[in-house]
């Protein structure tokens, strides 16, 4: 499953970090590596973007940025 | 003079540390990018002199963005004794991640937990002592908005333990930093050579520019080891800079794991439930826009009656005045001057500003530190998207109703070169504090009624007004996207802050003082010569018509098939110094005295407007016309500052006044069949 997937309240850890590299410098920065627990907060009005709890931050981040990001949902 | 620099990740309270120590009142927000220069200031302690420097807060030191870059540039390369890292007690792995990456490069750092307060509120506690002990560098603990823990913090300054961690990276990688670090011996002055040699390996051009200007010699001169380097990077062939990011991002795991303890697992299930309505699908929209309508009833309500009180007493004291300047028999000409140039534009603007911006600014800073306004951007950011456009941008267009300048530097926080020339052509759109007075007098007279209480509707058109710029700032994102700025959306991750209850006695007294103030005070060193200048206009006769009269004539056919006519337009004109004294100049005109009337109350403007043959057409144009014009000689600086282009400056003048004039064109011939 892919990261842009989750439901809201689904939690996973984080398989595989793909993307293009200005998003892949961005998701680093705020700890999105391999082996990461990631849950799926809040959605906004419009779905997209989503916000997932990134060790401890409430980090929003658009569908697209995050579509190549493999999850496993725990 | 020691030399300290004060970093930190976005929103950790860095810079009510940075105000504590230096007792400088700079405004903290609660939304990433605040510090949007190294802001410095100096503090003794211990008869020792201490320049303090506020770096922008950052979540790396990898430099995607120009803020990171400046924050990096000035740990690597600016000379100083100490670093201070600011980090936030309840999200303290992500900033061990910074922490780490500091001590990489220097030793002398102090790791300042912040945000004790909060974390104890949320059942977090961190285990500083062992922090200190893992880190090897002092480690103090401090609630800088109750000033708590600041006296460690001084404490520390004057330690001389540092003895950090090292991150230990793959073995191959190891190896590699062990075979360069030789041939760096001696050659990278007060850097770590061992952050040299790993940045060598990981190569990003512009730390090695910079770097090669700092240590005064490019490392790739040397064939021996630009070969090594080849070889070495060869061998290991695993992707640099992502081992290094894993590697940092594991052992803040590791390190938070051992000193932090969350006696509630659920410790943000409040914010949570906050968010879950403030972001709805069914409420989220609407709550914003009902905030904003409720901002703008108490701002106009709570104005009208200090703002009347103001101008009865500065018509009240213009008799004692002018009584004076009789009295000491100056010249005919200059007390008028005086009293009818400076004066009463001096006071229009006070009484007219004064009361919505002591009430707007402190209920903004509300907003902004409880941690709602990054939630605006959440909920708007598909829009944005949809016009090629940042989220981000809905935060600089919160700026803008406080004042352009602001809103235009703001979009520093916007990572992408184009997206942030998007926002700061754009945010001219979001009618700023100098406006409002203007589009609320208007909106009173003409639209509601000066007897009838029916502040309701003022409210809902002043609303229609705004969101009808808000819709021209998406129209013309996309408009710029798909043509002169093309491209794709980049990325986009914003940090939600947890909610953090404002402190409403600071809240007033620093949004008093450090805007109120500072937007007043800009708006009178203007108005002081505009009064003047004006006045001479005014007054100086050609054929026995004022001069001001003279270009409204040759400005009135353009300006009347836009609906406006010549004083209006030449109002705007020579607003331009300040969008406050657009008004004043309009009746100066009107008035064949060449003065601003004394009025006491609003019907005697709307009088004086109808005279002069204003429509419900003209206050329409009026209106928007105020929305979309050029913006302001101070905004316009900034724009030229934070652009570097005249292009693009002219682009931001331009751009607003023709869509102004030909939205009023439209409405102008749509109002014949009426």
């Amino acid at each position: 499953m892919f990261l842009c997937d989750m439901k809201l309240g689904n939690k996973g850890i984080v398989k595989k970090v793909k993307a293009n590299d200005n998003i892949i410098k961005r998701l680093l920065d705020i700890g999105l590596i391999e082996g990461t627990l990631v849950e799926c907060v809040l959605k906004s009005p419009f779905n997209d973007p989503k916000a997932y709890l990134i060790r401890g931050a409430t980090i929003a981040i658009r569908d697209d940025d995050c579509k190549e990001i493999e999850v496993d949902l725990l | 003079m020691k030399v300290v620099a004060l970093a930190g990740n976005p929103n950790v309270g860095k810079s009510t540390v940075f105000n504590i120590l230096t007792g400088m009142h700079q405004h903290t927000g609660n939304w990433p990018g605040k510090t949007v220069d190294n802001a410095n200031g100096i503090f003794k302690y211990k008869n020792i002199n201490y320049n303090i420097y506020d770096l922008p807060g950052t979540y790396s030191l990898m430099a995607h963005s120009k803020e990171e870059e400046v924050a990096r540039d000035f740990i690597c390369f600016e000379e100083h004794d100490l670093v201070i890292v600011v980090c936030d007690a309840v999200c303290l792995e992500r900033n061990l991640n910074l922490v780490l990456q500091i001590l990489e490069i220097t030793d002398k750092v102090i790791v300042c937990v912040n945000l004790l307060d909060e974390a104890k509120k949320k059942k977090i506690s961190v285990n500083l002592k062992k922090l200190q002990e893992i880190l090897g560098v002092p480690v103090v603990g401090t609630s800088a908005r109750n000033k708590k823990g600041i006296d460690k913090l001084l404490n520390a300054l004057e330690s001389k333990k540092f003895n950090p961690i090292e991150v230990k990276y793959d073995d191959n990688l190891e190896t590699a930093i062990a075979n360069i670090l030789p041939y760096l011996e001696g050659k990278t002055k007060n850097l770590n050579p061992r952050w040299v040699a790993l940045n060598l390996l990981s190569y990003d051009e512009k730390l090695y520019n910079s770097l090669k200007d700092y240590l005064n010699f490019d490392i790739f001169t040397d064939e021996f080891i630009k070969n090594q380097l080849f070889n070495i990077k060869r061998e290991i062939d695993l992707d640099i800079v992502n081992t290094i990011t894993n590697s940092t991002v594991k052992k803040a795991e590791e390190i938070a794991n051992k000193v932090v303890t969350f006696n509630n697992k659920d410790y943000n299930a409040k914010d949570r439930k906050i968010d879950k309505i403030l972001t709805s699908k069914l409420f989220g929209i609407p709550i914003m826009l009902i905030l904003l309508m409720v901002i703008f009833w108490i701002t106009i309500k709570g104005a009208n009656y200090p703002s009347d009180l103001l101008f009865k007493f500065f018509s009240w004291l213009e008799k004692y005045i002018l009584n004076f300047l009789q009295l000491i028999n100056t010249p005919w000409w200059f007390s008028e001057i005086l009293v009818n140039g400076i004066y009463r534009v001096l006071t229009w603007v006070i009484s007219v500003m004064l009361p919505p911006m002591a009430i707007f600014f402190p209920l903004f800073t509300l907003l902004e530190d409880s941690g709602f306004l990054p939630r605006i951007a959440f909920n708007l950011d598909k829009a944005f998207k949809k016009c090629c456009s940042c989220g981000k941008q809905a935060l600089t267009m919160c700026m803008g109703f406080g004042c352009n300048a602001v809103g235009v530097s703001g979009a520093r926080i916007i990572d992408s070169p184009r997206e942030r020339l998007i926002a700061i052509l754009t945010n001219v759109f979001v009618p700023c504090n100098g406006r409002f007075p203007t589009m609320i007098t208007i909106i009173t007279i003409f639209f509601v009624g000066i007897n009838s209480n029916n502040i309701f509707l003022s409210i809902v058109i002043l609303t229609l007004l705004i969101l009808l710029g808000i819709f021209l700032t998406f129209l013309v994102s996309f408009l710029l996207s798909k043509t002169v700025l093309k491209g794709i959306p980049s990325s986009f991750t914003l940090e939600l802050p947890p909610y953090r209850r404002p402190q409403f006695l600071k809240v007033l007294v620093r949004s008093i003082f450090n805007r109120t103030i500072f937007v007043l005070g800009r708006a009178i060193i203007v108005a002081i010569p505009a009064g003047a200048i004006i006045w001479l206009f005014a007054n100086i006769n050609i054929d026995g018509i004022s001069l001001l009269n003279h270009v409204a004539s040759f400005l009135d056919p353009f300006a009347k098939a836009i609906g406006l006519d010549g004083v209006i337009l030449i109002a705007f004109i020579l607003g331009f110094p300040a969008n406050e004294i657009v008004v004043p100049i309009m009746l100066m005109a009107y008035m064949a005295t060449g003065q601003i009337i004394e009025f006491s109350n609003l019907e005697s403007l709307r009088q004086i407007l109808v005279v002069n043959g204003w429509t419900l057409t003209t206050a329409i144009c009026v209106l928007v016309f105020s929305l979309c014009h050029f913006p302001c000689s101070t905004t316009c600086l900034t724009i030229k500052k934070e652009t570097g282009s005249l292009k693009w400056t002219l682009v931001s003048i331009l751009l607003p006044t023709i869509i102004g004039i030909i939205l009023c064109f439209i409405i102008k011939q749509l109002s014949i069949f009426f």
